[in-house]
């Protein structure tokens, strides 16, 4: 075991430029916003401030707070100013760094994107527009120094593109590698996970199909193939409406709506996945596969926080993609999902083994 | 980096020739109101195992192909099935397959495969759906369905069972299977159907096996081709679909352009010539785009077809993939790939 030092200073550290955990390739860094400590912690400062929202309580870290695996446990869909609910379960920060997408349907290519979405969506943090944020980054000196400090800018030239920047970059720290699982598979300690881890990760490799979206490499394991499937969870719901509702989206899309807003406000819409983002009616219901590493604290689960526990994910897998194994499987499930006949030691199994993918800096949250 | 607000303004121009609700294809010279769409649906190869228990991959392929060609709007007039709609060709395929078919809102067609005909000579087939050739008329143009997988009765009799008899026709490079026809009773009904139809008038056959003769091994043939090709020669315009083939393959020989089906159940490859058997496969331009071999849904799909002025463009909708569009060009009177034709995209190399 870890001495409690090493966890305190992994827990706090993240605004530090770490050396890559075990069982994590590098993090991909682009070329225009390269990593520095100063814009680290300036992004930290501003992930944790809740003057950018209408009511002035609600931060990033309000739904992706660092003591419950960076989301809003155990919520399962996350709330925002005036506890208002939006219509998706908040997707843990951890790792984020590796996803080639953000938010469930993908409908940003990058953490500097995805960061600035929810400041102005009106079940979030409700601004108008983003110059209240503008207004206090020019003008609050601690920010007024560190923007300087970091872009080399101020006043009026200070704009989003910094902010993003900031806050892109200090997600890009928390990441989370260095588990049992890692020690056992990566890091050749055969003593790092027990017997039933083990056979989970058979189950995982083998009969139950875990690995063919939550991919692992040679080295490193990120545990999601940045892919897109409808896998039943939601879709149920608005299947027999659906060609109303896509029809009733396209007519407000083009009206102008925000795509934003119309995913987190509207629940049929926010149900039809990632092909609001490309309108390929193959994308139907599909959404993004995210990771499973530090799943154990990252509950309730899915995209709509549907499902409460692990072992309720495993049941509904196991079932072939319905919550009740006598539920009718739905036509656009991906073709992926189908029963997995695990019996009940393999599903234990399988639960251990997951929550053998907690990085040691959350093993007090799963603990709780 | 995308600002989400472009993002969005990109999507909504992007929305309107891509989105759902799918729209024909107008074009200024056609008489509009006479355009069409119909969905097309072909090789779904469902397969009992025991029972209830079907293949479930080829189950949810033609599952999904319904779900979505129910979301066409404007509607498509109607449905197409391409043939091979089972495996063996038993009642218990043959009803389950009909019965996923059943959740199609519109009127649907139906071609007869060899895997669907070889059991029992097509008796539960055609009990279930009537004739296995047939036309009708639609908007202007005139549909054919022929049955082009019957074949000698010679070799159609020499077995000992149905079910010996289908095995062999259902497998690829058998030595024992024999070359698909049309056949005489089919052509001279053909000649007799076009009779009193005019030259001008489009139109569109519907086959399970190719009217041409691509490669003999695998039945991508039809024995009596080059008699149909004659057969529909007069006339100005026709457009010949097909299923059999899993994969996208267009073709022009004289008047006549040839289009294939996707299957919802599995792909095939373009088939590679041996010196050995007869092929005469056209040139290979547009390499088929596996998105990922081990997806299992990868390089299947269905299409829906835009009619107008008797000139068919395919939109193929396949998952995971991109999708791709066939158009007929009225630069070059041929049918092209809209993308890949003179932009032509890598095939993946490492499986």
């Amino acid at each position: 075991m870890r001495s409690t030092l090493l966890l305190i200073s992994l827990l706090f550290s993240s605004t530090s430029l770490l050396a890559t955990p075990l069982g994590l390739p590098e993090v991909p860094v682009p070329a225009d916003n390269p990593q520095t400590e100063a814009k680290i912690a300036l992004g930290d400062k501003l992930f944790h401030d809740a003057r950018f929202s209408s009511t002035g309580d609600i931060s990033c870290a309000t739904c992706h707070d660092a003591k419950k695996g960076f989301t809003d446990s155990p919520l399962s869909v996350s709330q925002g100013i005036g506890n208002l609910e939006g219509t998706r379960n908040a997707p843990t920060v951890i790792n984020a760094a590796y996803m080639k997408t953000m938010f469930w349907d993908g409908r940003e290519p990058d953490l500097e994107g995805q960061s600035a979405g929810p400041f102005v969506n009106p079940v979030e943090m409700g601004l108008k527009d983003h110059n209240p944020i503008l207004d206090i980054v020019r003008t609050d000196p601690e920010y007024v120094e560190a923007f300087k400090a970091v872009f080399s800018k101020h006043g009026d030239a200070v704009t989003m593109t910094e902010v993003k920047k900031a806050i892109a970059s200090f997600e890009r720290t928390i990441i989370a590698g260095d588990s049992p699982f890692d020690h056992y598979y990566f890091g050749g300690d055969e003593t790092a996970m027990n017997e039933s881890e083990i056979r989970g990760l058979q189950v995982f490799l083998g009969q139950g199909r875990c690995v063919s979206c939550h991919t692992t490499n040679q080295n490193t394991a990120i545990f999601t193939d940045n892919r897109f499937h409808n896998i039943g969870i939601g879709f149920a719901r608005v299947t027999n409406d659906v060609t109303s509702i896509v029809q009733a989206y396209q007519h407000s899309k083009k009206q102008g709506e925000d795509l934003d807003v119309a995913v987190l406000t509207k629940g049929n819409v926010s149900e039809l996945g990632r092909y609001v983002v490309t309108d390929k009616v193959t994308e139907l219901g599909a959404f993004k596969t995210p990771t499973v590493r530090n799943v154990e604290v990252t509950g309730p689960y899915m995209h709509d926080g549907s499902l409460e526990t692990l072992e309720d994910v495993v049941n509904f897998y196991n079932n072939g993609g319905v919550v009740d194994e006598n539920d009718p499987v739905d036509p656009f499930t991906s073709g992926g999902i189908r029963p997995l006949n695990l019996d009940d030691q393999q599903k234990a199994d399988l639960v251990n083994f997951l929550k053998a993918l907690t990085s040691p800096e959350f093993a007090q949250s799963a603990k709780k | 980096m995308t600002s989400r607000r472009n993002f969005i303004k990109k999507a909504g121009v992007l929305a309107a020739g891509s989105a759902l609700p799918l729209s024909v294809v107008e074009l200024s010279h056609a008489n509009t109101e006479d355009n069409f769409t119909f969905a097309f649906i072909s090789d779904s190869h469902i397969q009992q195992i025991k029972g209830n228990q079907f293949v479930q991959n080829w189950d949810r392929g033609l599952q999904r192909a319904v779900a979505e060609a129910n979301l066409l709007d404007p509607k498509p007039d109607f449905i197409m099935y391409g043939g091979d709609i089972a495996q063996i060709g038993t009642a218990a395929e043959i009803d389950h397959g009909l019965e996923i078919m059943s959740a199609l809102r519109g009127k649907t067609h139906y071609v007869m495969g060899e895997h669907d005909y070889y059991l029992d000579l097509g008796e539960h087939w055609s009990k279930r759906l009537g004739d296995q050739y047939y036309s009708f008329d639609h908007k202007g143009v005139h549909f054919v369905v022929l049955n082009s997988i019957v074949t000698t009765e010679e070799w159609t009799n020499k077995w000992s069972s149905g079910e010996e008899r289908m095995g062999v026709m259902a497998g690829l490079d058998d030595p024992r299977g024999s070359p698909f026809m049309v056949g005489d009773v089919q052509r001279a009904w053909l000649e007799k159907d076009l009779k009193a139809i005019d030259d001008a008038t489009p139109i569109v056959v519907f086959s399970h096996s190719p009217l041409q003769k691509l490669f003999a091994n695998w039945n991508f043939w039809t024995d009596d081709a080059e008699q149909i090709q004659a057969i529909l020669g007069r006339f100005d315009n026709v457009n010949v679909f097909y299923g059999h083939v899993h994969q996208i393959q267009y073709n022009q020989i004289g008047n006549i352009k040839f289009h294939s089906a996707m299957a919802t159940a599995w792909p095939w490859p373009y088939p590679n010539s041996y010196a050995q058997a007869t092929n005469y496969m056209p040139k290979l331009t547009v390499p088929m785009n596996r998105a990922d071999p081990f997806f299992e849904r990868d390089a299947t799909g269905w299409q829906f077809i835009d009619i107008h002025s008797g000139k068919a463009d395919l939109q193929y909708i396949l998952p995971d993939n991109d999708d791709r569009k066939l158009a007929y060009n009225k630069d070059t009177g041929r049918p092209e790939d809209t993308q890949y034709q003179v932009k032509q995209k890598a095939s993946q190399k490492h499986y």
